[in-house]
C-alpha cells in the first residue's frame, strides 16, 4: 500500500450512506426552478378541465342546462353524471368500502360538491364556461352536527343505501350510520372500571383540518385512440394503486395504462386517494381523444379533497389512587362527511386507532367507533398521519393529563409511572398490537433533564401565584406528549388496499461500470428519497451514493409498490432496498471469490469490496465485481448484477418520541406565544440526520397550525368556512417556534436495518404537546379540558369563561 | 360571448426581451408558465397568500398570480430562472437552501428564492426577525421555516464576504 491508499474511514466516508448528513440530490434541480410537476406538463392539442360546483350542501339537482356554456368558443364539452353512466362510471367505489358520486347524480351532499365538468381550450374558458351551466337545486335539510346525524329524524343523506342494513364493516343502525368498530374486552374493561379507586372521562374532539400542500391536486390525462393506451400524470402517492383502480374502473387493461408521478409538491395524505377530477380527465380524454389537464384551485382542494381528522372521541380510564392505571374505555363518534371516503387498509374502518393505549401498559380496554354521514365533504384521510393515530395520541395523551390532574401527580410521573417497561417488549397491547421496540424512560428522562423540567414546573408555580395575587397577566403552561406511533403498513396478514397487499418493493441494477439505477414503488413528496435510498444501497453495497440514482412513480418502470403515506416508505420500501441490495452483495461475493480464486467463505465484506480473511491487501472492489459480472462471470452464474425484492413486513414499526412545549399565555389578549419546543424522536436507525430533522420541523410546524388554530368548519346551512388561506391557518416565518430537536435510538428488531419512519412522528406527537400546555396553563383556575383549535380568540374565550378576566 | 381580443405585450425576463398577445385578463403567472414556458414560478393559491409564484419585477418582489401579464408591459422581470450564477453554478441563495436544508417538496422553493433574492437586496444583512418577517408573504408547508432561515442566512454571509455562523441548536 502506498500513501495514496484511502483510508477504510476516507472510504467509508466516500459512499456517503447511512448515517451520514448528505445533502439531497433533489435540490439541485428544485433550486433553478426544474423540477417537474404535474401543472408543469403541457402536451400537444391538450385542453382543460374543470369543476361546476354546489352552493348548497344538500340539495335535489333537478335541472342541468350546458346549452349557453357550450355556445361559447374554445367549449369543447361539459359532462354530467348522465354522461359518465354510459360508461358506468358516474359513482366509484372508495377505499373504505363505500361508494361515491364522480358527478352529482340527483342530489348533491356537501358544498363544492362536482356536478359538472367542464372541458374547454384553456383554463380561462373553461372558467368562463362554468359560470353559465344553469343547474336548478331543490335545497333539502342539512346535517353538519355528527351528534345529530342518527338522532330519529334526521335527514336522509343516502337514499342509495335505502333498506341496506349491512354496510362493508358490518352492520348499520341507522341511515345515516355507516359502521361500528369494535376492539378489545368489554366484560375485562368494565370490571376494571368497577374495581377503580379513580376514573375519569372526558369528550375530547379533535376537529376537521386539511393536509393542504401547496401544490394542490392534479392530473393530465392523454388517451392515444390508436393504441388504445391511456397515460395519466398525477400527483399520486400511490401510483401503483391508482393504476390498478384506473384499470378495474376502465376496463382498459393494466399495461396499457402508464400512470407516471412527477415530483410532487407536498402530500400529507392528500394525494393517496383516487378523486372525481381524476376520473373525469380519463373520462374527458376518452371522450375528446386529446390529453385533459384537470388542476384543483385551493378553495377546491381545501373545500373538496380529504379533510383529516373530525374525530370526537369519548375517553375514560380507570386508575388506583397511586395513579396505576387499570383500564381505558374510548368511544369515537366519527363524522365522515357525504360519502366514507377514509383511505385506510381496507379492513381497518378507523384505521389503527386501536394504538390509542398509547405508551402505557393497560391491563384492559375497549374501544368502539361509529362512523356516520353528515353534510360535509368526504375524506377522512391520514395527514400526516399512519390512519388515525394523530387523533389516538392525541385521546391518551390528552386523557392522561386529565387523570393526573384528578389524581393531584405531575403528569410526567404519572406517564414514567405507567410507561411500557423496556423489558416488556415486544409489547402486546389490550388492543391487539404487538410492540417491537422502546425505552420510554430513557426518552422521558433525557428530555426532562435537557429541558430542566423540574425547575419549569417552579417557574410556572410561582408565577401562577403571582397571577393569583394579581401582579401579572401572564400564565404558563407546560404541555407533555410521550406519543408511540404504529407505522409501516403493512402485513400482508391484516393490511391490504382493495385486496393488494400491502408489501412495498426495490430494484436495483448495478451497470458494468459500477453505477446504479435503482426503482421503488413508493413515491416521494418531499422526504428526499433520491437522497436517502441511496445511501442505503451505499452502505449495503459499497458504491457511493453519487453513484447511483434513484426513480421513482413511473409505473412501468418501477416495480409494483403501494406508495408512499403512513410513514410507511422506510418501514417497508427501505426494508425492501435492503436486502436487494444484499442479494447483490451475495452475488458480489461469489464473483469475488472466482477473481480471487479463493471460497467465498474466505471472504469477508469490507466497506466498498470483499478481502480475503486476514489478507486485506487481497481484495475487489464492488466497481471491479460490477465489471467483472458483466465482462467474466463465473462459469455456470447467469452474467448482470441487479436484483428485486418485495418486502412483506412481519409487524408495523413503533416509533416514538417526548415532546415538551413551554407556553407563556397572556389570558387577557388570548394570545399564546411558544416559550420552548422540545422534541426528541426515536425512529429506530437514523438514515440521515439532516432529513430526519427537517421532517421533525415540518412535521412539527404542521401541528402548531393544527392545534392553535387550523380547522376546516361548517356553518349550520352547510357553508365550509376555511375554505382559503385567508381563513385557513398556515403559520408563516414569523409565527411559527423555534424548534428544538433531539433523538435516542432505539432499533426495531424485526427491521433489516433496525429503522423505524419518522416523518409522521412530528404531527403525531406535537399536537398534544401543544394542546396538553393551553389546558396545562388554564387547569390551575379549574379547568379540565378545553377543545382545540387553540387560538387566540378561543383561548380569550377559555380565559373568559373560567372568570380569569375578573 | 365573442373571442376576447389579443393585446400586445413586451417585458424582458431574466435579461432577455419577450414580445407576445395575449388577452387582457391574462395573470401574469399563466404568462411566464404557459406562454414562456418558464414553470419555475408556481401556483399554490392564486389569491396572492402563498407567495409561490412569487418573481421579481422592476426590483420588487410581486406575486404574479395576482398581477396582469399586461401590468407588467415595459418591466424588468427575474424568475428562479434566471437565478444561477452566470458558469451555470448555483446562485450563494440556491446553495444556501441546498446547505441548510431549507427546502423538501420543492414546490415553495422558486418563489421562496426570488424573495430572499429581493430581501437580501433590501436588507443585505438581515437579523434572523427580519428575515421572518422579510420571507412572511410566503408559505412552506414541509420546512417549518427554520432551516429556510439560515439558508438566507448562510447566502447572506456568502455576499458579504462574512463568516457563515450558524446558530446553536
Amino acid at each position: 500500500m502506498n500513501d495514496m491508499t484511502p483510508t477504510r474511514e476516507q472510504r467509508e466516508a466516500a459512499l456517503e450512506g447511512m448515517g451520514c448528513k448528505r445533502k439531497r440530490v433533489e435540490d439541485i434541480r428544485f433550486t433553478q426552478g426544474k423540477g417537474q410537476y404535474v401543472d408543469d406538463l403541457k402536451l400537444p392539442g391538450m385542453v382543460f378541465g374543470d369543476f361546476v360546483r354546489s352552493p348548497y350542501a344538500h340539495a335535489k339537482i333537478t335541472k342541468i342546462d350546458a346549452t349557453e356554456a357550450l355556445k361559447i368558443p374554445g367549449v369543447i364539452a361539459v359532462l354530467t353524471a348522465e354522461d359518465l353512466k354510459g360508461v358506468n362510471l358516474a359513482w366509484m367505489p372508495t377505499l373504505a368500502g363505500d361508494v361515491q358520486m364522480v358527478l352529482a347524480d340527483g342530489k348533491v351532499l356537501y358544498q363544492n360538491q362536482e356536478v359538472a365538468f367542464v372541458v374547454a381550450e384553456n383554463r380561462y374558458i373553461a372558467d368562463d364556461a362554468i359560470q353559465v351551466v344553469e343547474v336548478e337545486y331543490e335545497e333539502l335539510p342539512v346535517l353538519t352536527d355528527p351528534f345529530k346525524s342518527m338522532d330519529p329524524d334526521a335527514p336522509v343523506l343516502r337514499p342509495d343505501l335505502e333498506g341496506k342494513t349491512e354496510g362493508a364493516h358490518g352492520p348499520r343502525k341507522h341511515h345515516n350510520h355507516i359502521f361500528t368498530w369494535e376492539v378489545g374486552d368489554k366484560d375485562e374493561t368494565a370490571k376494571a372500571f368497577s374495581e377503580a379507586d379513580v376514573t375519569i372521562k372526558e369528550l375530547i374532539s379533535y376537529h376537521r383540518t386539511h393536509p393542504s400542500p401547496l401544490e394542490t391536486c392534479q392530473c393530465v390525462a392523454s388517451m392515444d385512440k390508436v393504441t388504445g393506451e391511456l397515460s395519466v400524470w398525477g400527483t399520486f402517492q400511490a401510483p401503483h394503486v391508482i393504476r390498478t383502480v384506473a384499470s378495474l374502473l376502465s376496463t382498459i387493461p393494466e399495461h396499457k395504462i402508464h400512470v407516471i408521478a412527477p415530483d410532487i409538491g407536498g402530500g400529507f395524505g392528500n394525494k393517496v386517494g383516487a378523486y372525481p377530477g381524476y376520473i373525469c380527465a380519463i373520462v374527458a380524454t376518452i371522450v375528446t381523444g386529446v390529453p385533459v389537464k384537470w388542476v384543483e384551485d385551493r378553495m377546491e382542494n381545501l373545500s373538496t379533497t380529504s379533510f383529516a381528522r373530525d374525530y370526537h372521541m369519548t375517553a375514560e380510564i380507570a386508575a388506583k389512587n397511586d395513579g396505576t392505571v387499570t383500564g381505558l374505555k374510548v368511544h369515537v363518534l366519527a363524522d365522515h362527511g357525504g360519502f366514507d371516503a377514509c383511505a385506510d387498509p381496507s379492513k381497518w374502518p378507523a384505521g389503527f386507532f386501536n394504538i390509542v393505549t398509547g405508551s402505557y401498559d393497560f391491563p384492559a380496554a375497549h374501544l368502539a367507533v361509529d362512523g356516520v354521514y353528515t353534510n360535509k365533504a368526504p375524506g377522512g384521510v391520514a395527514y400526516r398521519c399512519s390512519f388515525r393515530v394523530t387523533e389516538a395520541a392525541y385521546c391518551i395523551e390528552r386523557a392522561m393529563d386529565i387523570l393526573a390532574q384528578k389524581l393531584g401527580m405531575d403528569p410526567a410521573d404519572l406517564r414514567m409511572k405507567n410507561f411500557v417497561k423496556p423489558e416488556q417488549f415486544p409489547y402486546q397491547s389490550a388492543l391487539g398490537w404487538e410492540y417491537d421496540s422502546g425505552d420510554y424512560h430513557t426518552a422521558m428522562q433525557k428530555a426532562m433533564d435537557t429541558l430542566g423540567y423540574r425547575e419549569l414546573r417552579a417557574e410556572q408555580k410561582a408565577k401562577q401565584e403571582a397571577f393569583q395575587r394579581g401582579e401579572t397577566r401572564e400564565i404558563m403552561g407546560i404541555g407533555i406528549s410521550f406519543f408511540t406511533e404504529i407505522v409501516g403498513a403493512g402485513p400482508s396478514k391484516n393490511c391490504d388496499i382493495l385486496g393488494v397487499a400491502m408489501f412495498d418493493s426495490a430494484e436495483i441494477r448495478v451497470h458494468p461500470t459500477g453505477s446504479v439505477i435503482s426503482r421503488m414503488g413508493t413515491k416521494s413528496q418531499g422526504q428526499g428519497h433520491e437522497t436517502t435510498w441511496a445511501q442505503i444501497i451505499a452502505t449495503e453495497i459499497g458504491i457511493p451514493a453519487a453513484d447511483i440514482m434513484v426513480e421513482e412513480g413511473n409505473t412501468d418502470t418501477a416495480p409494483y409498490g403501494l406508495g408512499t403515506y403512513g410513514s410507511r416508505s422506510t418501514p417497508v420500501a427501505g426494508a425492501a432496498i435492503a436486502l436487494a441490495a444484499r442479494k447483490i452483495r451475495n452475488k458480489a461475493q461469489m464473483i469475488a471469490a472466482h477473481m480471487l480464486e479463493v471460497s467465498e467463505y474466505d471472504l469477508e465484506w469490507d466497506i466498498d469490496g470483499f478481502q480475503v480473511k486476514g489478507n486485506p491487501q487481497a481484495r475487489k472492489s464492488m466497481k471491479e465485481i460490477a465489471w467483472a459480472a458483466y465482462h467474466a462471470p463465473p462459469p455456470g452464474m447467469e452474467p448482470g448484477l441487479e436484483a428485486v425484492s418485495y418486502y412483506d413486513p412481519p409487524n408495523m414499526t413503533y416509533p416514538f418520541g417526548a415532546y415538551f412545549c413551554v407556553m407563556d399565555i397572556d389570558v387577557d389578549t388570548g394570545v399564546a406565544k411558544t416559550r420552548r419546543f422540545y422534541a426528541l424522536d426515536d425512529c429506530g436507525t437514523r438514515i440521515n440526520p439532516m432529513i430526519i430533522e427537517g421532517q421533525v420541523h415540518g412535521g412539527l410546524t404542521e401541528a402548531f397550525a393544527i392545534a392553535m388554530g387550523q380547522e376546516i368548519r361548517y356553518d349550520e346551512m352547510g357553508n365550509v368556512l376555511g375554505a382559503s388561506f385567508m381563513d385557513f391557518f398556515l403559520p408563516t416565518a414569523v409565527e411559527t417556534p423555534h424548534w428544538e430537536t433531539d433523538y435516542t435510538v432505539t432499533p426495531s428488531p424485526h427491521h433489516p436495518i433496525g429503522a423505524k419512519g419518522v416523518g409522521e412522528s412530528p404531527n403525531v406527537g406535537g399536537v398534544p404537546a401543544f394542546s396538553n400546555a393551553v389546558n396545562d396553563a388554564f387547569q390551575f383556575l379549574g379547568s379540565t379540558h378545553i377543545q382545540m383549535p387553540h387560538d387566540a380568540w378561543r383561548i380569550w374565550q377559555a380565559a373568559k369563561d373560567l372568570g380569569a378576566h375578573g | 360571448m365573442s373571442e376576447i381580443e389579443q393585446v400586445p405585450v413586451s417585458m424582458t425576463v431574466n435579461g432577455k426581451k419577450v414580445q407576445r398577445f395575449v388577452e387582457p385578463r391574462t395573470l401574469l403567472i399563466h404568462f411566464l408558465r404557459e406562454e414562456l414556458n418558464l414553470t419555475g414560478p408556481h401556483i399554490g393559491c392564486e389569491t396572492s397568500h402563498c407567495g409561490a409564484c412569487t418573481v421579481e419585477v422592476d426590483g420588487m418582489s410581486v406575486k404574479s398570480c395576482t398581477l396582469f401579464a399586461v401590468q407588467a408591459n415595459g418591466a424588468e422581470l427575474t424568475t428562479i430562472e434566471g437565478m444561477a450564477n452566470a458558469d451555470g453554478t448555483l446562485s450563494a441563495l440556491q446553495e444556501g437552501f441546498r446547505q441548510m436544508h431549507g427546502l423538501q417538496c420543492g414546490f415553495c422553493t422558486p418563489g421562496m428564492i426570488l424573495r430572499a433574492h429581493t430581501l437580501l437586496k433590501e436588507t443585505p444583512n438581515p437579523t434572523e426577525e427580519e428575515i421572518r418577517m422579510g420571507i412572511s408573504g410566503n408559505l412552506c408547508r414541509c420546512t417549518g421555516y427554520q432551516n429556510i432561515v439560515k439558508a438566507i442566512q448562510y447566502a447572506a454571509a456568502k455576499l458579504n464576504g462574512t463568516d457563515f455562523q450558524e446558530a446553536a441548536e
